[in-house]
Order: structure tokens, then C-alpha cells, then sequence
């Protein structure tokens, strides 16, 4: 909570009507976030069962108290190198259009508040593969935030 | 909407369910007081109540209605079809704007004029005819389903549909968790909750067999519009229909119910529009010019079966066929080598129709394939069985619920998926290609240009690789010793074989759809939740057939084995017969009563002499001729199997023997023979279906003129009962087939009947026989029957009567002599059979001399 603190002094009080509250996780390095209030639930390492010619970005499905989640690799799905071997993953649920799907990702951190004022743009030279899922980037301090929007996440080309 | 409104549309909604039923019901039995007081009393009821939410409209036709009622129930009107039109029409038009009513809240606007004006005209008794023409000329298909039509009838509390899907969803959830628990359970050693945990797995199968039952609907409520279709049918189309409805009270869930609904209208109105034949020409083929249409429903294992049958005048597979070649659908070579079962299954194809012209009630080609699919999205199987001249008979097989299916799991690949068991048909272990070739035992998996196919008693099977097909990536075919296990599954009229590399239990799911970014991977029909707690994909073999290109009726062997067990199971004797199973020339079984067998025999190759060109051995000091079934002897084996059929008569002083060579000895199996004549491969009677597998029984007399051309030729001379006159009377053509020759060999004047009805026939016509064997187990009339028909009087009062029977108990030869037979035999022993005629006629030739 540190970062969010510091950020939360440095962006003076009117930010504090524009918070945005956002789980952040961590993929091949990066920092990501997702609104909270999308965020059902966060798993860590699960048994998940291939789905057979389903689409690469598919990592299979996995039972969450007696729900099947459709569990997508977010590595596979940003065009990113796969995990080292061994390493463990975490799982960020969410659910739209009363189904639930699960992100993968390599690590979840924490839930930040973060201001408005530290939010911009995607920058035009953004990797396509990140600009496609990307609502723009959030400055904190030492690093940057970039807000993934879970709707393009899921809209998956149905060629697969 | 306003209760009071929503409570009238429900319960008019049952209302006129029930009206329509009652009114044709009146209209059959029109003095029949109780149910025209019903109708009355529902009528009245309507007009009542709409009268008190001011429904003008509704309640002057209901009043027009209730008035033509009132004097059919006052005697001053008798019950004829066109009141029980104009009443129907009537109960039409109340639908309508109930119909309306439930959209908008509001009557719609509309003139009822002429309606009330033909009411009334009925009920003043004058142009009753015409003025019903006029209106129900209106086909009454044209209105829109009244919405709240599909309320639950009953005496019970209304529940919303979706409280209960809901509670239904909540126990399934329930039940899968109640599972993982007991899984966890297992692998704790007394554990401390495993007392309380025993408790709750009960009590949640009660509430999950509770909570079923509350989505349970009798099948009748499906049906309840039946009769009313087939009244306005026949009328339309001038035909007489009884429409006769068996095991209506069978439950099934609601959700399938729904689905059902509409596959079985359609079905009937086809049944009466095209199978059944017009009165005239009904008559003309010698039938009873009412035809009939019969529904029967009933449960069988899990699933439900309903049946529509009609005694009409059957598929007409010669049109069917102009029909496919016109259509495409195959070329006349592929036809030729068609049955004419998967010939009939062509209607199940797409824009299919065979009647010559379309008529308003069906014909328009889209009919059975759009039934078919609604059925095979509900999991459920469809298959028809005609017989030109005696109707068709429609099949379908469905699940009881969908919400929870027996589901068998496989894996592939590392992977596990669930396969539905409904369209699991058997499982096969089966030899690797490169194998070589192996004793015969276990069936081959045999590759062209590297598609795998598997000879599955004596067919192709075409098979699929899961681990290729889902590109799975894992070994093919892993298994050590070169086998793979394969399941083949039923899809439509054909089968397939996938294989998989374990096969583990089945097990009770809970079909969940797969999430939508997954709906276009059609191999699959949805996934669920293992008792083990994983995830597991439900392979939809519809899918995996469509994908392979398998679909369509080129493979419907299998199927049709089926339907000739059922078929034949109408014939088949209830009692049980041992068999001998046995292979020759051919992995299949074949088999042979155990009873014609005199002995079995293992004869050393060096043993075996040739004379004349024809094996023969040395057997108990005499030649013994070897007819080898597979057409050769194979010479390299060390030892043969023989089957030793014997022909002793001291009396008549033969003694011969043959012997007939088979590969394997397989089994001996005590089952109910169900035999299918096929009579067109010589040796074979047939095919029956002996544990469970279909079985070709050999026709011994066949292989018996081939060691002897004479063998049944009567060459005794001078034998004492030379030419005597004997009745058989036995319903199985394969029993009948087997007595006849064995009987004219000793040399009996045989006759046959199928029946005791055909044999008491003869009776009345004058014929006279010198003895009757009959069969005690037949259909309509049995034997025990038959006999005290016989002794009662009558020209064969006297006559020796023989009991063939396959339980011979010691009360049951009480009873069978108390019925009047002189002798009781078991089926099959053909020397206690003859040494029984021989002693009832010696008697009776006895008593005429001594007379």
C-alpha cells in the first residue's frame, strides 16, 4: 500500500473523488490491474483440465466450489514467452455474462485506490499485443500500471 | 398483470385442455352424462368467471357455448360430430382470446358474430351442418398457442417454473459436492464426520429424488391434445382413427417433456395423414377400416421409450427409393445395397416427404429430420420399424432427465472426458495393427491407407483415434500388448468406434455448458464436475461423428441387429434354451440348441482319414463323415473341434453319425432364443441375439444333408407308423423349422400351424390328424388352453396330444395332464419326442382294435 499512499499525497485532494480501485497482478514482469469490483475471486495454483482444441489462449478449465471457470493463460494471451517451468501461477476470477473465467497470471499482488490524475493514454507506440487489451497506463511510482479491460480479454476469436 | 387475470388464464388454460379432451370423448360415448356434466359444469364455470372480470367477448361466446350445452344435456339435442365441431370451435375461439388476453392484458378486438349465430343455430337444432362447416373451416392450427396452456394441471399449489429449475440447479450443485466429500472421506481414516457425512449424502439423494419428482410430468400432459388432433384429422382427411394411448401416467422431467411435445404431434398427424390408409382402401386390403395409432409410453432403464405405432400401410420403400434417387441423397448402386430398413431411414433426411401430394395436415418435407434433431438435442434416439402392409413403428428413446446423465469416463491422451452412456453400445478390447494376425479372439484393428477400421463380427466398424481427433498428442494406441480399448457409440442409424486408451467407470454427471468463448468446439456437448472434484470435458459423439464424416445411414447394421431382437422378442418363446455358442469361418458366433448335439468331440488331426475326397474319422468303430462349416479343413491345426449330431433308432434300426467341424468351442449359455429369419444364407436359420451378442443359428438339417444326401429322406420301410397324419402346433418359426424336417424324417405326414387359432381352424374345417404336438408357451391362446379346447369336443377330442415345452417341472406335467396332453416332452429332445408319438399312437391304435 506504500505506492498508493505516496501517489495519494502527490495527486492532492480533489483525486480522491476520481479513485479507482484496481486488483494488480503481475505478468512476465509487467504490472497489470483489473477494476476490483470485476474481480471475483483469486486462486492460487489450481489443478486445470485441457480442453482439446480449444483456442491457444485457453489454458483449460478448473473447479471453483463446484463452478467451472474457463481459465485463460494471460501470458498466451499477450503474445508473451511462456513461464519459466515450475513456476507458480495465480488465478484471477472474474465473471462476465454470468459465466466465470479465470486469468492466469504469475503473480497477484495487491488491491491499490489509484487517482485519476495518474492515469494516461495508451502511449501510440504500445505493442499492438498490449494496446488491444489495454485502457491506458496508470504512473505510480517506479513503475507503471497498465489497465487491462476484461471484455476485449475474453473476446476471443472463435477460429481458435 | 393482475392476480385475479393471471389466475383465470391459468385456469382457463386447463380448462379447455380438459374440454377438449372430454368433448371427443362425449362425441364417441354421447351418452355417457358425467362427462357431458363436466363439460357443462367447465363451460359454465368460464362464462361465469368472465362475466365477474368483464370479458364481454369471452363471455358471449362462452354463453353461446353453454347454451348449445345446456340442451344436448337436457335430451333436447342429441351429440352429433358437427355440434361436437361447432362446441370445438367454439373452445377455438375462447383459446384465441384467452390467447390475446394473456399478451395484452386486454380482450382482443375481433367478431364473433357468425360463431354465435352457427351456436345458436345448433342449439335451436336447425342448419347445423353447414353453418359448422363454415367455421371450422378455419384450420384451428392458425391460432397462437396460448401462452399459459403449459400450466401444470392438478390439485395442487402453483410454483413458478423457475423456483424450481433453480432448486433443481441448487441439488445438482449439492449432489457434486456431497460426491468430493465423500471422496475426501476415503482417504481419511476414521474420520470423525464420517458418521455425519453418511447421513447427508442420504439425505441429499432423498431431497435430489424429491426435488426430481417435482419436475416430473405425467407423459400424458404431453398427449392431452392428441385426441383432439386426431378427431379433426380423421374428419378432415375422411378416415376412421382410434387413437389408443398406453402409459400415459409414465413421468418424465418436465424440460423434456417440453421438448417432446411437439416431435410426438407431428409424429401422429403423420402417422394418421400418411400411414394410415383410407377406409376403402383399408377394407380392400382385408383391415378393419378403423385404423389405429398407438402411443406407449414406458421406462426402461434410465430412459424413457415411446412408441408410435400405426397399422397402416407401412413405409413404401420402392417410393422411397425414387424419392432418394431424384433427391441425390444416393445413386441406385448405393441403394442396391441397401436394406430396406436403411432405405426407410432416408426420412429422417433433410427436405424428405413421401407422400405424392401435400396436403394441408403434412407433406410439406419437413418433417421427420427437424423431429429427429429435436429429439437428438434432448440426447434421445430415434428409429422406425415398418413392415409394408402392417403399419410403421416409430421408436424414441429418451432420457428421463436431463439434468443428470450416467455418463461412462475414458481416457486419452492423459486426458479424461465423459462419453453420455445412451449412446455407449458396448465396449470392445481390441488388437493392434501391427499385431499380426492373431488366434481369432480378440478382433483386429486393420488400417486402409491408414485409417483405421476395426471387424467387429464379420462388419467395418469405422473407427476414430481421440488422441488424434482432439489432438491430444499423446501415443496412439498405448497400450504395452499393442490393444486399445474402443467404445462404440450409437449415433443415429450409425455406429462408430472411438478409441481411447482406459476405460474407467461411468458415473452420474451433471451436464454443465461449456462457457461460450468454447461453444464452437462441437466435440463437445458440455463438461461437468467429478466426484474427484475435476473438471471434465462430455464428448458429444454427434459432434465426433459429424466431424469424421461418419454421420448418415451407410452404417446401420448395428441398429437394426437390435431391432431384430425386439422384433423377433414378439415370436420368441418366454422360456430359455441352452445353446451352444461355437465360431467357424469366422470370428462371430454362431450357435445351435445344446439339445441337438449328441456330442462334443476333440479329434486329433492324424485321426482324420479322407474318403472319397470327404474327411471322415474312426469313431466308436464306425466312419464318421466330417462336414467342416468353414467350407475347408484347416490342416495345420493339431486337433479339431466336432460337434457329433447322432440319428439312432433301434426300433427302426439306424444308427449314423456326423460330425461337424468348427474352429472353437466357445461357450455353453442358457438364454432366451430370439431368432430373426433370415432364410436367405444356406446353413443359417437365422440371427438371434444369445448374451447379448447377435448370434447366427445354424440349421443343422442343412449341414446334416450334407454328410447324408438322404438323411431326412424317410428310408425306413414298413415302420408301423409310416404316413401317420401329424399337427404341429408351435409359434416359433425357428422351432417349427427345426420339428417339421425332424418329424417328416421319421416319417410323419406333418402339418404346421403358427397358432392354436389356425389349429382349431383345421379342427372345424374337418381335417383329422392322427396325433398333435403343440407348444405350451404361445401367444393369445396357449397350449394349456388349446388342450381343454381340444378334450372339450369336437372331431379331436380323442386325439394324443404331445406338450413341447421347456420346463418340465414335475407340477407343471400335473397341470399339462390335467389340461387333457397324453404327453409332456422337453423342447429339443427329438428322440423323447418320437418315442412319445410312437407310444401314443401304438396306444391309440391299441384301443381302436380293441374297440
Amino acid at each position: 500500500m506504500t505506492e498508493a499512499v505516496l501517489d495519494r499525497a502527490a495527486a492532492e485532494t480533489q483525486a480522491a473523488a476520481q479513485e479507482k480501485v484496481f486488483v494488480t497482478l503481475t505478468v512476465a514482469d509487467q504490472l497489470c490491474g483489473v477494476p476490483v469490483l470485476g474481480v471475483r475471486d483469486i486462486l492460487g495454483e489450481q489443478a486445470i483440465t485441457r480442453i482439446p482444441l480449444a483456442p491457444h489462449e485457453i489454458a483449460g478449465s478448473l473447479n471453483l466450489r463446484g463452478r467451472i471457470v474457463t481459465a485463460v493463460d494471460l501470458r498466451r494471451r499477450l503474445c508473451l514467452p511462456p513461464p519459466a517451468q515450475g513456476a507458480p501461477r495465480m488465478s484471477v476470477v472474474v465473471e462476465q455474462g454470468g459465466e466465470l473465467y479465470a486469468f492466469l497470471v504469475d503473480q497477484v499482488s495487491e488491491v491499490m485506490s489509484l487517482p485519476a490524475s495518474a492515469f494516461e493514454r495508451n502511449p501510440p507506440t504500445l505493442p499492438q499485443s498490449w494496446a488491444a487489451y489495454s485502457d491506458g497506463i496508470y504512473r505510480l511510482q517506479g513503475r507503471l500500471l497498465v489497465v487491462l479491460d476484461v471484455g476485449r480479454l475474453l473476446a476471443l476469436s472463435q477460429d481458435g | 398483470m393482475d392476480d385475479l387475470l393471471a389466475d383465470f388464464l391459468t385456469e382457463t388454460s386447463e380448462s379447455l385442455a380438459e374440454l377438449d379432451v372430454a368433448l371427443v370423448k362425449l362425441e364417441r360415448a354421447p351418452d355417457d352424462s358425467e362427462t357431458l356434466s363436466l363439460i357443462f359444469r367447465l363451460v359454465h364455470t368460464i362464462k361465469g368467471t368472465c362475466g365477474f372480470l368483464g370479458l364481454p367477448r369471452l363471455e358471449r361466446v362462452a354463453h353461446a357455448a353453454e347454451n348449445v350445452l345446456g340442451r344436448v344435456r337436457d335430451k333436447v339435442l342429441p351429440v352429433t360430430p358437427d355440434l361436437v365441431s361447432t362446441v370445438l370451435a367454439a373452445l377455438d375461439r375462447i383459446k384465441d382470446i384467452v390467447a390475446g388476453l394473456a399478451a395484452t392484458e386486454t380482450e382482443p378486438a375481433g367478431d364473433d358474430a357468425t360463431l354465435i349465430a352457427a351456436l345458436d343455430a345448433v342449439a335451436e337444432g336447425r342448419a347445423a351442418g353447414a353453418a359448422a362447416a363454415g367455421i371450422v373451416a378455419q384450420p384451428p392450427e392458425a391460432a397462437p398457442e396460448p401462452a399459459a396452456e403449459a400450466a401444470v394441471a392438478g390439485q395442487t399449489i402453483r410454483v413458478g417454473v423457475d423456483v424450481l429449475e433453480d432448486l433443481m440447479t441448487l441439488v445438482s450443485e449439492l449432489v457434486l459436492t456431497r460426491n468430493q466429500l465423500l471422496q475426501l472421506a476415503r482417504s481419511q481414516e476414521n474420520a470423525s464426520f464420517a458418521v455425519p457425512l453418511q447421513r447427508l449424502s442420504h439425505i441429499t439423494s432423498d431431497l435430489q429424488e424429491g426435488v426430481m419428482k417435482t419436475r416430473m410430468q405425467p407423459i400424458g400432459n404431453a398427449w392431452n391434445k392428441l385426441p383432439r388432433l386426431v378427431r379433426d384429422l380423421a374428419r378432415d382427411l375422411d378416415k376412421r382413427i382410434e387413437l389408443v394411448m398406453l402409459g400415459a401416467e409414465t413421468e418424465l422431467d418436465r424440460q423434456v417433456l417440453e421438448l417432446i411435445k411437439d416431435p410426438l404431434t407431428h409424429m401422429v398427424r403423420n402417422s394418421g395423414d400418411h400411414g394410415l390408409e383410407a377406409p376403402a382402401e383399408r377394407h380392400a386390403a382385408g383391415k378393419p377400416e378403423t385404423g389405429h395409432i398407438s402411443l406407449n409410453a414406458f421406462h426402461e432403464g434410465g430412459h424413457i421409450i415411446i412408441e408410435i405405432a400405426d397399422d397402416g400401410r407401412g413405409l413404401p420403400v420402392d417410393r422411397i427409393r425414387a424419392k432418394v434417387v431424384a433427391k441425390g441423397l444416393a445413386t441406385e448402386a448405393e441403394l442396391a445395397g441397401m436394406s430396406d430398413m436403411q432405405i426407410q431411414r432416408f426420412i429422417f433426411r433433410p427436405g424428405f416427404s413421401t407422400a405424392a401430394a401435400v396436403t394441408a395436415v403434412s407433406g410439406r418435407g419437413v418433417g421427420m429430420d427437424v423431429v429427429k434433431t429435436n429429439i437428438e438435442r434432448i440426447g434421445g434416439t430415434i428409429d422406425l420399424k415398418s413392415v409394408p402392409g402392417h403399419g410403421t413403428t416409430f421408436t424414441i428413446k429418451i432420457p428421463l432427465t436431463l439434468a443428470i446423465v450416467s455418463a461412462l469416463i475414458v481416457e486419452a491422451g492423459g486426458e479424461r472426458f465423459a462419453i453420455p452412456q445412451i449412446s455407449v453400445v458396448e465396449l470392445v478390447r481390441a488388437g493392434g495393427a501391427r499385431q499380426g494376425q492373431g488366434d481369432g479372439a480378440e478382433p483386429m484393428i486393420e488400417r486402409i491407407d491408414g485409417t483405421p477400421v476395426l471387424r467387429l463380427r464379420d462388419r467395418l466398424l469405422p473407427l476414430v483415434n481421440l488422441n488424434d481427433l482432439l489432438q491430444l498428442g499423446g501415443g496412439t494406441e498405448s497400450a504395452q500388448d499393442g490393444s486399445v480399448h474402443i467404445v462404440v457409440a450409437q449415433v443415429g442409424a450409425s455406429t462408430l468406434g472411438i478409441i481411447v486408451d482406459r476405460v474407467f467407470d461411468t458415473e452420474e454427471i451433471v451436464v454443465k455448458p461449456v462457457a461460450p468463448i468454447l461453444r464452437h468446439i462441437t466435440m463437445f456437448s458440455g463438461n461437468t464436475i467429478l466426484g474427484d472434484g475435476s473438471v471434465i470435458m462430455i464428448l458429444d459423439p454427434n459432434g465426433i461423428a459429424r466431424a469424421t464424416g461418419i454421420a448418415g445411414g451407410s452404417e446401420a447394421r448395428t441398429a437394426e441387429a437390435r431391432e431384430a431382437g425386439r422384433d423377433a422378442a414378439g415370436m420368441a418363446t418366454a422360456s430359455h434354451t441352452a445353446m451352444l455358442l461355437f465360431r467357424a469361418g469366422g470370428a462371430e458366433p454362431r450357435a445351435v440348441p445344446l439339445g441337438l448335439v449328441a456330442r462334443l468331440e476333440d479329434i486329433p488331426q492324424e485321426r482324420i482319414e479322407f474318403s472319397a475326397g470327404q474327411p471322415v474319422t474312426q469313431y466308436r468303430g464306425r466312419l464318421m463323415p466330417l462336414v467342416p462349416m468353414a467350407g475347408a479343413l484347416d490342416m495345420d491345426k493339431s486337433r479339431q473341434s466336432v460337434l457329433v449330431f447322432t440319428d439312432v433308432d433301434r426300433a427302426l434300426g439306424r444308427d449314423r453319425c456326423m460330425g461337424l467341424v468348427v474352429d472353437e468351442i466357445v461357450d455353453v449359455v442358457e438364454d432366451q432364443l430370439r431368432i430373426e429369419l433370415t432364410g436367405d444364407r444356406a446353413g443359417l436359420l437365422g440371427t438371434a441375439v444369445i448374451a447379448g451378442n447377435a448370434t447366427d443359428v445354424i440349421d443343422i438339417g442343412y449341414w446334416l444333408t450334407q454328410a447324408f444326401r438322404d438323411w431326412f429322406r424317410g428310408n425306413e420301410r414298413g415302420g408301423p407308423l409310416q404316413g401317420a397324419r401329424l399337427l404341429v402346433v408351435e409359434d416359433s418359426d425357428f422351432f417349427r423349422q427345426l420339428l417339421v424336417p425332424a418329424l417328416s424324417a421319421a416319417g410323419y405326414d406333418v402339418t404346421a400351424v403358427g397358432d392354436a387359432a389356425q389349429a382349431l381352424r383345421l379342427r372345424d374345417a374337418g381335417v383329422m390328424f392322427d396325433a398333435v404336438v403343440s407348444d405350451i408357451e404361445m401367444p393369445d391362446m396357449g397350449g394349456l388352453a388349446f388342450v381343454a379346447d381340444l378334450r372339450a369336443g369336437g372331431g379331436w377330442a380323442q386325439l394324443p396330444v404331445v406338450a413341447l415345452t421347456g420346463h418340465a417341472g414335475a407340477a407343471r406335467i400335473a397341470a399339462g395332464r390335467e389340461a387333457g396332453f397324453t404327453d409332456y416332452v422337453q423342447k429339443f429332445e427329438r428322440d423323447a419326442l418320437l418315442a412319445s408319438l410312437r407310444q401314443c399312437l401304438a396306444a391309440r391304435s391299441d384301443a381302436r382294435l380293441a374297440a
